[in-house]
């Protein structure tokens, strides 16, 4: 028991004097997994609104793929980018290995197919007679595919929560590729495994702590703006 | 309706659904002012065609004219649809508020904000809706919702307008309000209409035109009297019903006794309808009751009609007659009857029914 009281005391302590490493880390994490949420979001939205938009050869297996994708194992992410990035490997000359950099590419292969994923799921499920609507309003192809996606918002929201969701809480593929350099690669996950290991409970317990917070902020904050965009 | 000129023109149109021909209509056009109904069981093709006509279903031939100039180009679809309007049988809202549904149409055609502002106005109190303004499409009711889609659809000022069963699956009342609204803006601005239905005391009420499609063809066309009275074939009569239409005029109302003009002779109903307004009367033929010489007794039919009798045809346990008394009329006797009657065809007879049991419907005049 001692060493839970005594933990969170000072994971408390850490937390309320800033500790400028405790900082650091939580900063990057921020910034790695908000860079890799956004570049899915990029890549996710417009593939996958073209993917249910259109029809051709082999859809439903790409959609199946996609769909498998949903729960790519960090750690295959981990080693395939590694492979990848590694010295002598495809994409060695970039000299990207143990480097944020790194950790937003492997994010955004986790967390691409999620968005890419819901965002098919949700162009699907719009009233099959929505198009024509839109259409007989008057529209052009470009506006039509504006409004499907302002349609589809509330579902897209989500699959951008459980993006950043999967990708803050990630470790096996940051580790990898990232290599938890002390103040450069060191994110929330790679820290707390790191700390834990030492036996530095009260560190491990504070990098918890906010990552839990990040957690439940971003999801508050899109919560809200889901429910304030339809009331019941 | 002829002189005036076609205003939609659709020729040689052929759509394939998996290797069968779900729709082929070799011509078909609109008039400018003119409201057409499309009926029809299930699978006829109705909406296929009315989606065809606007460039939103792929189709295997077919061409469309639009004031004389055809529609071929990505952009000339576009203007054709910006001309138009269509309103199908879910509302299908966007998740918005009312106002931004009815502003829809004229964001896409990117009007200024004050023209669409006044514009959604008018049309929000037209259908009055100006009210709910701000309140979130989610939260209507059905009667509301298609409301609301009706006035994104009229918003827009189309010159041709599309239903597609605009009304299906609302109560009566809504439905008859709804379709009142609806009704009064055509006639003010003079818009074409095409409507899809199955109700066709609706499509009789509105419509200068019937169109009665089967299995992908359009089988028959005309006025709602002609196509009612005078089906082509025995699918447009079992389609279309039995029932005698006559077109009529209200001559009198008195405490809601009426008195119609129909083919130079009166016939006595009961209704609101004010003097001089265009009906049809709608007869049952089972409630038309057919007597040979002068009716001894006294009766409380209303109308007696001298006629003659046109065709007998067995329709099972009964026969139906058609009555030529001036009007075409339908009448249903039993075997029974028909024997001791000893009817026959050209047999001068005496048809009478009961004031009560004449069906108004007001109509469009022509």
């Amino acid at each position: 028991m001692d060493v839970i009281l005594e933990g969170l005391t000072k994971a408390f302590q850490l937390l309320a004097s800033l500790d400028r490493e405790v900082l650091g880390i939580a900063l990057l994490s921020l910034k790695v997994s908000g860079l890799a949420t956004l570049f899915s979001l990029v890549i996710g939205l417009s593939v996958g609104t073209l993917v249910a938009l259109t029809s051709f050869p082999g859809k439903k297996i790409l959609v199946s793929v996609v769909n498998t994708g949903m729960g790519l194992p960090p750690v295959v992410v981990g080693l395939f980018v590694s492979i990848m990035l590694w010295r002598n490997g495809p994409l060695g000359y970039l000299e990207l290995l143990y480097t944020p950099t790194a950790i937003v590419i492997a994010q955004t292969v986790i967390a691409t197919p999620i968005v890419m994923g819901v965002t098919i799921g949700a162009m699907q499920n719009l009233p099959a007679n929505l198009r024509l609507q839109i259409l007989a309003l008057g529209a052009t192809r470009v506006q039509l595919v504006w409004m499907l996606i302002k349609e589809a918002r509330l579902p897209l929201m989500a699959g951008v929560m459980a993006g950043f969701g999967g990708v803050i809480s990630e470790v096996g593929a940051s580790i990898m590729v990232g290599g938890n350099v002390r103040g450069y690669t060191r994110v929330l996950t790679t820290a707390t495994v790191m700390e834990t290991g030492r036996g530095n409970f009260d560190m491990a317990i504070a990098l918890s702590v906010i990552l839990l917070l990040f957690c439940f902020a971003v999801n508050y904050i899109l919560t809200y703006i889901q429910q304030r965009e339809r009331p019941r | 309706m002829t002189q005036q000129p076609n205003l939609l023109d659709l020729k040689g149109l052929r759509v394939d659904r998996g290797g069968v021909t779900v729709l082929d209509v070799p011509s078909f056009s609109l008039c400018q002012n003119e409201f057409v109904s499309l009926i029809g069981p299930n699978g006829a093709g109705k909406s296929t065609l009315l989606l065809s006509l606007l460039g939103l279903m792929k189709r295997q031939t077919g061409t469309v004219t639009y004031r004389g100039s055809a529609v071929t180009s990505q952009a000339q679809w576009l203007d054709l649809r910006r001309r138009t309007a269509m309103v199908l049988q879910e509302p299908l809202l966007f998740d918005s508020t009312v106002f931004d549904n009815v502003a829809s149409g004229l964001k896409l055609r990117g009007l200024g904000r004050a023209e669409i502002k006044s514009r959604v106005a008018t049309y929000l109190e037209r259908f009055n809706l100006a009210h709910m303004a701000q309140r979130s499409a989610r939260r209507l009711s059905g009667g509301e919702a298609r409301r609301v889609s009706l006035a994104r659809a009229f918003a827009v000022e189309p010159e041709v307008i599309f239903f597609d069963e605009p009304f299906a699956n609302l109560d009566p009342p809504t439905r008859q309000a709804l379709t009142e609204d609806m009704d009064r803006i055509i006639r003010d601005r003079g818009i074409a209409a095409i409507l899809v239905t199955h109700d066709q005391s609706e499509a009789l009420r509105m419509s200068q035109r019937i169109v009665v499609m089967n299995r992908g063809s359009i089988v028959q066309q005309g006025t709602p009297a002609a196509v009612m009275n005078h089906p082509v074939n025995e699918f447009v009569a079992n389609f279309v019903g039995m029932e005698t239409i006559l077109e009529g005029e209200v001559v009198s109302n008195r405490q809601q006794q009426l008195a119609v003009r129909v083919a130079g002779r009166e016939i006595d109903t009961v209704g609101d309808e004010a003097p001089g307004v265009q009906v049809y009367c709608c007869i049952r033929p089972e409630n038309v009751t057919v007597t040979v010489g002068h009716p001894e007794e006294k009766s409380s039919a209303r109308n007696h009609f001298q006629g003659r009798i046109v065709e007998i045809a067995a329709m099972g346990p009964f026969l139906k007659l058609r009555l030529d008394c001036g009007f075409p009329l339908t009448a249903y006797v039993t075997r029974e009857s028909f024997t001791e009657l000893a009817l026959y065809e050209g047999m001068e007879i005496h048809a009478s029914f009961k004031a009560t049991s004449v069906h108004l419907i007001s109509r469009r005049a022509a």
